[in-house]
């Protein structure tokens, strides 16, 4: 790569993570606020207008707070693990397309690459878990473990039904094989399945048994304080949010729009800069936000289930329905002759 | 190398860097005068509830996360060897979708004995 390339990448980096930085911030506020509507109170509004000004003083505070070490813990792997678990969450955010061409590296193999980095994070939480040393984080990391490793398999035979009806690995691709129909539609239990499973993935309620503050206090991250514990929450958060962009790419057609461009209000607004190929970036996230609200509001609605509910659910329903949904999806488009054209 | 492999490769540094850069920003905050730091003993021992901890921390746990690890190993290296073929099954004929069906079958019988053992029951 030659130097122009790299300040290329570096810039196209920084546009990514300043705002998923803001992002993140706050749906944090976001989450107090539509936690507190939902249980008619207001949430946060004294700092600030309507409490805007919030994640800021929380990120400041938690920049400032001392950082505890606890006199037991493996140091080195202590420090490593919310690094490693942050710079996964930022990492995957290279392959995810908000427009035509608008990412930053458009791997051919990005389904795998977004499998591959969701797979590792698992290594920072048992890494958190392990190298505190301390009971409820050794418990909580297992556990999430357990349960992030367990619908991976869900997550990854979902997506092989999804690639059977694209024949692309490609993230662009997957969104353009949408114009005629949204995969939802065809799809529909597997969309279903991929929502509750990325409930599972991301460790959220009803499924946050990692956390489970009644028993395990706060679970892997006990030990953690300051900015040590706020790398754990921002890359927490950030997968909340790049769950639900993979939710639209793969199910609900990322970026395209679902009306006509004469009948799409965002595209009379584009017209003038003739940025228009019958969809935006204005639509995709507004379709993730969609999905971010179902986090939000089914941590509101849903009480914690038990661990073996978890499992169960998972093993003995999931994973079977998973399986036969690929047999399904792979003999109808054999059976009427509509497998994807040759990539 | 492809690069759009690069491309990730120097992201993947440049991350790392900029989270270190906040970590040390933090530090020196933290050590600075607007933060504080005050270790003590109570302080930086380990988290208990109400009383000093006991016994070892890293104790034996259930062998049924285990079982769980070997199960996940299995239907990933199968999820993992659906992958390719979810791709290029546009181009296979219709033997090698009876081929890949097959193997789909075994491994459901394997899933179904794991099931009729009790393997994936959790109690």
């Amino acid at each position: 790569m030659t130097i122009n390339s790299y300040i290329t990448v570096t810039i196209k980096l920084l546009i990514i993570f300043v705002p998923l930085l803001l992002s993140v911030a706050y749906l944090t506020l976001a989450e107090r606020k539509v936690l507190g509507l939902m249980q008619n109170r207001k949430g946060p509004a004294i700092v600030g207008p309507w409490g805007l000004v919030q994640p800021i003083a929380d990120g400041v505070k938690l920049l400032t707070k001392e950082l505890i070490i606890p006199s037991q813990a493996n140091k080195f792997m202590y420090y490593i693990a919310p690094i490693i678990s942050f710079t996964l969450a930022i990492l995957a955010w290279a392959i995810v397309t908000m427009d035509q061409g608008v990412l930053l590296s458009d791997l051919d193999i990005g389904v795998l690459y977004f499998f591959a980095i969701s797979s590792l994070s698992v290594y920072a939480i048992l890494l958190s878990g392990w190298a505190s040393n301390s009971r409820y984080p050794f418990l909580g990391a297992i556990r999430c473990a357990a349960q992030m490793i367990s619908y991976e398999v869900a997550i990854g035979l979902i997506i092989i039904s999804v690639i059977l009806c694209v024949g692309s690995l490609n993230i662009s691709e997957i969104v353009l094989s949408q114009k005629s129909v949204w995969l939802i539609i065809p799809l529909f239990p597997a969309a279903i399945m991929f929502m509750v499973a990325s409930l599972a993935e991301t460790a959220r309620a009803p499924f946050d048994l990692t956390e489970g503050e009644s028993e395990l206090v706060s679970g892997f991250n006990v030990e953690y304080s300051s900015l040590s514990f706020a790398l754990f929450f921002l890359a927490e958060y950030s997968n909340i949010i790049l769950m639900s962009c993979m939710m639209t790419i793969f199910f609900l057609g990322g970026w395209l729009s679902p009306l006509g461009d004469p009948l799409d209000p965002i595209a009379w607004f584009l017209a003038p800069t003739g940025a228009l190929s019958g969809g935006s970036a204005v639509w995709f996230f507004t379709k993730s936000s969609i999905f971010i609200l179902f986090f939000l509001w089914s941590r509101a609605s849903f009480p914690r289930i038990r661990y073996d509910q978890l499992m169960k659910l998972l093993w003995k329903t999931y994973l079977p329905l998973s399986l036969g949904l690929v047999v399904l999806t792979a003999g109808i488009l054999i059976g009427f002759n509509g497998v994807p054209p040759p990539y | 190398m492809n690069p759009e492999f690069k491309t990730i490769f120097y992201s993947t540094l440049l991350g790392v860097g900029i989270i270190l850069l906040l970590v040390s920003i933090s530090f020196a905050l933290g050590n600075s005068r607007i933060g504080s730091t005050r270790p003590d003993s109570e302080k930086s021992s380990i988290y208990e509830c109400g009383f000093d901890p006991f016994g070892k921390i890293r104790t034996p746990f259930a062998i049924k996360f285990v079982l769980v690890g070997i199960l996940f190993m299995i239907f990933d290296i199968e999820v993992s060897f659906l992958f390719p073929w979810s791709i290029v099954f546009n181009q296979l004929n219709l033997f090698s979708f009876w081929v890949v069906y097959t193997f789909l079958v075994i491994l459901s019988l394997g899933l179904a004995y794991e099931w009729l053992k009790g393997g994936l029951e959790w109690d």
